[in-house]
């Protein structure tokens, strides 16, 4: 069975088109990576899938986990495992790491039908959780991303991801802006949490992310539409020849 | 229950929506007749019981009152109120024999029961000796005994003036004359009852000491007059609560606090304000006219005022010290939110006139809804206060587009060595905030308890700490339905 399948996916921004008639299928223990150049609605797809309300859904049918993905709201798909790791994480004044990811934590429990953690068992799990990330303890009771470097906001969206432990993680160019050295280490988080069950999708730009993180499948998003779709050759040729020719391909 | 229990309770509480303390007591009452003169005046006096220098007091205050116009410089606006159309005494007819607890009237008990205020002893509030007043009377004082032994007075100023009639004349009147504001000199000539605290020399009061105040008579006003006097190095944690019926008409509420504070004595003063605010279209509601004013009388004294208020339709309230004795500290901590049409301006306003007096000022105004809130702030210092420091921090948090925050800071400094700081942001919660937390599994509205809470977590932080929980509740209620 697919954990996540999309059958041609339309969807609006203020107006205009964006995604085409989209399909996708992810089934557990797969990373899938997207690529494509800019404005081909990369970013666009995991804002929808997400549940952002300025994008409305035309047309078109997602299933996550066997359920009709849009009657759900989007903190509902959260709590049943669909995960975005943000392109641009926002910074949250005045609350602290630990009390926000208390809250999501046991809210994902609650769902569960698990009791919530208490505090001794949520701290030893925060500590376990960002050493992941290499991120330290102290950062627990900063408030949420607040004078975080760019480097430090990807891995605490990396750390948020362990905590919540979801059956599907998007990440939305999570690679963007981080130097080899972060990106090595927010690699190695994502490492450490994939198995069997949970899956990956992947949006970036470049191949070298996908040096560390190495998907099953590589699909390439042009125009709202999955034009192409490959191993992690693709990913390969893409880096080496550009998107120039499956643009000619296309149009 | 612990703090994370409890945590954890106020968010499940989330769920339950609108003023919870809306309902009506039946009880029997005793009401003057509607209207203000002279012999209401002396309808009241009489009732108490009252000392001759109590409503000779009360008289001037009223000549003097007769002589003011209501203010309109705050950022206020309300339709005229009718003084001659309100009760300005009310009380819950008393049941003969001695005044015990066990006297008190079940319906009464039962009342505070459900604002969850037991006045039973036995089942001791965490040690926390409770004065109720209903109306104009004090209905039951908890711990009178308890305190009675470190020496400590805890009662109804009704009874101050009866028993202690000597140190309410010394001190009534000394911080607040009723020549300082309209609402003042009305609260002075027509108070009924309210409080009286007098902490001897060298005493840390062994409990927390509060106050609630319940309206529950219609077309009356609440006048209630609170007196706290910490004498040389005693110290005192002081909380008052308050809460009114549901009603379609506005009521008046027009209080007055005085602190004195002695040489190294400290006074802590705490308020969860949640009167009645009104309906979503402004239809009732409380206007809460209060002044509050502490005097730091004695080198090192220190006040310290922490408010958060959520209720009433119209606040009108800037809780203050007079920076008098050297070297002493007056603090003002406050969170005020409004929702759908209550309007608030509130502040406080710093005195400084001892040497090296310092004061803090931190304000956190909430708006949401199609609300008004505004922080009007004044640090002044005297010619004399060399050395003098304020700090101060206004913060505005906007829910939605259609409420509005402002801030009116002045600043009167005559002496040179003052230091004198100002910070002031104002933020929004985004939609992009909003999507953030929702993405993590956390619904709206308590992505919405859990920015406010963590927003105005730095005076939370200064209640005690059942107060603290209770205050986040009362927060995170209070804003159901601003969102989405």
């Amino acid at each position: 069975m697919s954990l996540l399948k999309i059958e041609n996916l339309k969807a609006n921004i203020d107006g205009k088109e964006i995604l085409h008639g989209l399909n996708l299928e992810v089934k557990p223990g797969e990373i899938h990576a997207i690529m494509g150049p800019n404005g081909s609605g990369k970013s666009t797809l995991a804002s929808v899938l997400a549940g952002k309300e300025e994008f409305e859904v035309t047309e078109g049918k997602v299933t996550f986990d066997g359920k009709d993905l849009f009657e759900m709201a989007p903190e509902d798909r959260a709590r049943e495992g669909m995960f975005l790791a943000f392109q641009y994480p926002v910074e949250i004044p005045g609350v602290s790491n630990a009390n926000f990811m208390k809250t999501a934590v046991n809210e994902v429990r609650k769902h569960r039908g698990q009791d919530a953690l208490d505090a001794m068992d949520f701290l030893q799990l925060m500590k376990e959780k960002a050493a992941y990330v290499e991120l330290d303890s102290q950062f627990l009771t900063r408030s949420v991303n607040q004078g975080f470097s760019g480097g430090e906001k990807k891995r605490n969206e990396i750390f948020q991801m362990a905590m919540l432990e979801p059956k599907l993680a998007i990440m939305d160019e999570t690679d963007s802006g981080l130097d080899i050295d972060a990106l090595r280490v927010v690699a190695s988080g994502v490492n450490k949490l994939k198995n069997e069950n949970n899956s990956f999708v992947v949006i970036t730009h470049y191949q070298r992310l996908l040096d560390y993180i190495v998907p099953d499948y590589v699909h390439v998003l042009y125009k709202g539409r999955i034009v192409k779709s490959g191993t992690k050759e693709l990913a390969l040729e893409l880096e080496e020849k550009g998107y120039d020719w499956i643009k000619e391909l296309v149009d | 229950m612990n703090k994370e229990q409890a945590e954890q309770q106020y968010l499940e509480d989330l769920t339950k929506s609108d003023y919870k303390y809306g309902f009506t007591t039946n009880i029997e009452q005793e009401f003057a007749p509607k209207g203000l003169d002279e012999d209401t005046i002396r309808f009241i006096s009489a009732k108490k019981n009252e000392p001759e220098f109590m409503l000779e007091y009360r008289l001037k205050a009223f000549r003097h009152w007769l002589t003011l116009k209501e203010p309109e410089w705050a950022k206020l606006s309300y339709p005229p109120i009718d003084y001659q159309d309100i009760h300005y005494y009310a009380a819950p007819k008393k049941k003969e024999g001695p005044k015990s607890l066990d006297e008190v009237d079940p319906e009464i008990l039962d009342t505070y029961a459900k604002l969850g205020i037991p006045l039973n002893e036995q089942k001791k509030l965490q040690g926390i000796a409770v004065d109720a007043v209903m109306d104009s009377v004090s209905v039951a004082t908890t711990f009178k005994d308890t305190l009675a032994k470190h020496g400590i007075i805890f009662m109804p100023i009704s009874e101050a003036l009866q028993e202690h009639p000597e140190l309410v004349k010394q001190y009534l009147g000394s911080v607040v004359p009723y020549t300082d504001n309209y609402f003042a000199a009305l609260n002075s000539a027509v108070f009924s009852d309210g409080s009286f605290v007098y902490i001897p020399k060298g005493v840390r009061s062994p409990m927390e000491l509060s106050t609630y105040f319940r309206i529950n008579a219609s077309a009356t006003g609440q006048f209630e007059r609170t007196l706290i006097i910490a004498d040389e190095g005693s110290y005192v944690s002081y909380l008052e609560g308050c809460t009114a019926p549901m009603r379609d008409e506005n009521q008046l509420h027009a209080a007055v606090v005085e602190l004195v504070a002695m040489e190294r004595a400290e006074i802590k003063y705490s308020t969860v304000q949640n009167w009645y605010p009104g309906d979503k279209e402004g239809k009732g509601g409380i206007y809460n006219f209060v002044t509050k004013r502490g005097l730091c009388a004695g080198y090192k004294s220190k006040i310290s005022w922490t408010q958060v208020e959520t209720g009433s339709s119209i606040t009108w309230k800037y809780p203050s010290c007079i920076l008098k004795g050297e070297e002493s500290i007056g603090e003002f901590y406050s969170v005020a939110m409004t929702n759908n049409r209550q309007i608030a301006d509130t502040g406080s306003k710093m005195i400084h006139i001892g040497k090296n007096s310092k004061s803090r000022i931190v304000s956190k105004g909430i708006s949401a809804g199609k609300s008004e809130n505004s922080y009007r702030g004044l640090v002044k210092v005297n010619k004399k206060a060399s050395g003098a420091r304020n700090f101060s921090q206004c913060d505005s948090l906007l829910i939605g587009d259609k409420c509005g925050a402002h801030t009116f800071p002045y600043l009167e400094i005559e002496n040179k060595s003052a230091v004198v700081e100002h910070e002031a942001t104002t933020s929004k919660i985004s939609e992009d905030i909003i999507f953030y937390l929702n993405q993590r599994g956390i619904n709206t509205e308590d992505a919405v308890a859990l920015i406010v809470n963590g927003y105005a977590k730095e005076v939370l932080n200064k209640l005690p700490m059942e107060f603290a929980v209770e205050a986040q509740k009362l927060l995170a209620i209070s804003l159901e339905g601003s969102v989405g």
